[in-house]
């Protein structure tokens, strides 16, 4: 019971983390609510599904393709529909909403609204101490950490981190520094996009593949997202494994506990910000005018 | 006599207020048709569709008046629709209350939820009020849930009275609701409060610097739009005999933000436009089930590509134009002001889209 909430919890935490993670990326730098985010996380499950099950290739250049090529559609949204309406905060959410379901329809068209169940890429389990941990829990563990390692070190060690972060601050001041912000924005998209669609390649065979399955996490995303300080890749990371955690013990503990687990996280994020109304980390700007 | 005074008066009304604008002109026809539409055809499918494109215009509506004037984004809007939803139909189904008095009982409860919600969240602004928002209706639907003594759970609540005896009873008192309701939210924010609502979304530190108590006015925005998303709940449930959870779905409250930013927000007609055009393209759709949904997505998003402010208002500023000095609208083909006869040639003085 407790090994299977603490793995559970992690696995849960570390997905949500890297859908955070990424939705905080884009819209500290472009200011973009982008709800069409998990919606490429159910796409690049529908790849790993096709690829791995239907043509039998390889889990690993499997992977490969389908984080490529659902980055590439997220470049490819983002320059065509995003971009041309930006200053217009609230229509870009609209637009997004829309090509979320777009996308959800074009899968529902494609494959149809059946649950389809994901084999395991690497089948065994390891047992640690008398608890036996499957090779893909381990995996998503992992590659969640080194993937998040490895944002870690884009952002805070090379130049393109820095104009991200830069960009973040302050848009106008990093264009007049010379930094081509359209740019940035374009390649944080792809590199947020990115990290959806690693999520969605390790969430493929944990779970049901179904055209429905962006709209808990989308709702738990922005939860977190909210709960840690909207921008702050800290406060992103602390909501993800507090509300994986938080879902899991319900899931777990409750009877009917399934039906509450999103009841549950978000009353935990109302919570928060009624103490903290800026959330865990975020920074109390002056009053924006 | 008198008859003949007013005659002329309403004569001379129409000719110098209404025949000017074009918006004018199609306001009225769209009022013409909706009360004429039953004399000429009593296909019940068709005045189905319009009285829900009624209710869901009160909604988005309501949505245009909390979230376009004050700015407050509201990501949770079902909430309100569907808390009046569950309380009319359980007031009507445990009580026996009447439908005349339900619908104002349920839109009291969902002001009720929207002081709930608004004393909290007004410590939040922008993308976290959105976001905070957005959680509540997911909230109650876990409740309603967990508790389907009460609820039905997924099955909802059914067996409630209908809202009229006959089906074009119903439709007259959807549409007149709409019309009655929609110029009340109009002249809402034409009045002296809903000028402090836009200057609210411009800036609220400056508004709070003239001494007047913000708290107050969002709450009250929180309220009233609760209020109108309430009435359109109840007529729901009244009309489609059922309060089921999908009142409280996330992908509700995206609908109406969608259909208000669709028409155009802050103008109140807007969301109303929007409702009625997405709403039976919709169904029309329904002659293509399998891509209907696909197809509307991308109506949507090519749309908002050419008209990001939204279709109504790049209508109107296409056939409209403000005049430089009494700041009146005419008609974009006329040389001199209506009104104060200035020209109206100076196009580069008309500041922005975003003229009322």
């Amino acid at each position: 019971m407790i090994e299977n909430i603490l793995i559970n919890g992690l696995i849960h935490g570390g997905v949500y983390a890297l859908l955070a993670v990424g939705f905080s990326l884009i819209f500290g730098v472009a200011r973009i609510v982008n709800i069409a985010h998990t919606a490429f996380y159910m796409i690049a499950a529908y790849l790993i599904y096709t690829f791995s099950t239907r043509f039998g290739l390889h889990p690993f250049p499997a992977i490969a393709f389908s984080i490529l090529l659902v980055t590439l559609i997220g470049i490819a949204v983002y320059q065509l529909t995003i971009k041309p309406i930006q200053e217009h905060e609230i229509t870009v959410l609209i637009v997004t909403i829309a090509v979320a379901m777009v996308f959800q329809e074009v899968m529902l068209l494609l494959y149809g609204g059946h649950f389809r169940g994901n084999p395991s890429l690497f089948a065994g389990y390891l047992e640690i101490s008398g608890v036996r941990v499957s090779y893909q829990h381990l995996l998503t563990l992992v590659v969640v950490f080194f993937v998040l390692l490895a944002t870690w070190w884009i952002l805070l060690k090379t130049r393109l981190g820095i104009a991200i972060r830069a960009t973040a601050q302050d848009r106008e001041v990093a264009n007049l520094m010379g930094m081509n912000v359209n740019r940035v924005a374009m390649v944080t998209m792809g590199i947020a996009v990115a990290m959806a669609a690693i999520a969605g390649v390790l969430v493929a065979p944990l779970s049901v593949v179904e055209p429905y399955m962006w709209l808990h996490p989308l709702v738990m995303m922005l939860a977190i997202v909210v709960l840690g300080g909207l921008g702050s890749i800290k406060g992103s990371l602390a909501g993800a494994f507090i509300l994986g955690f938080a879902e899991t013990l319900v899931v777990f503990l409750i009877p009917l506990g399934s039906f509450l687990k999103g009841a549950f996280s978000l009353t935990i994020m109302i919570v928060v910000l009624l103490i903290r109304p800026e959330g865990l980390f975020g920074v109390v700007f002056e009053e924006e005018r | 006599m008198a008859v003949l005074f007013s005659f002329r008066r309403i004569r001379l009304f129409f000719q110098k207020e209404v025949l000017v604008l074009p918006s004018r002109v199609i306001a009225f026809f769209f009022c013409l048709t909706l009360f004429l539409l039953p004399l000429m055809t009593k296909d019940p499918y068709l005045l189905r569709i319009i009285i829900l494109s009624s209710i869901f215009a009160i909604f988005a509506a309501s949505w245009d008046l909390l979230s376009g004037f004050t700015g407050q984004m509201n990501f949770g809007h079902a909430l309100f629709f569907g808390v009046a939803a569950y309380s009319s139909a359980l007031l009507n189904l445990r009580l026996g209350f009447p439908p005349w008095m339900t619908i104002p009982l349920g839109a009291l409860s969902a002001v009720i939820a929207g002081l709930v919600v608004g004393i909290p969240c007004l410590r939040l602004r922008g993308p976290y009020l959105a976001l905070a928002t957005l959680a509540f209706p997911i909230i109650l639907m876990g409740i309603v849930f967990t508790i389907p003594g009460i609820t039905g759970g997924e099955l909802g609540v059914s067996g409630i009275k209908p809202l009229a005896s006959s089906r074009i009873a119903a439709y007259y008192i959807c549409v007149i609701l709409m019309l009655g309701l929609g110029l009340l939210m109009w002249k809402i924010g034409d009045s002296k409060t809903g000028i402090i609502f836009h200057a609210i979304r411009e800036d609220e530190v400056a508004v709070r610097a003239s001494g007047i108590n913000t708290t107050r006015y969002k709450l009250l925005a929180f309220s009233l739009s609760g209020f109108f998303a309430g009435v359109a709940g109840g007529l729901y449930t009244h009309f489609i005999r059922i309060a089921g959870p999908s009142t409280l779905e996330v992908s509700l409250s995206f609908q109406a933000i969608i259909w208000a930013i669709f028409g155009g927000v802050v103008t109140i007609y807007g969301p109303i436009a929007g409702v009625f055009i997405l709403y039976p393209l919709m169904e029309f759709l329904r002659i293509l089930p399998e891509i209907r949904t696909l197809l509307f997505g991308l109506i949507v998003v090519i749309i908002l590509l050419f008209m990001p402010e939204g279709l109504t208002t790049w209508v109107r500023d296409k056939m409209e134009e403000e005049c430089p000095r009494c700041k009146v609208r005419n008609v974009a083909w006329r040389k001199t002001c209506r009104i104060c006869f200035a020209d109206m040639v100076q196009k580069s003085n008309q500041g922005g889209t975003n003229g009322i």
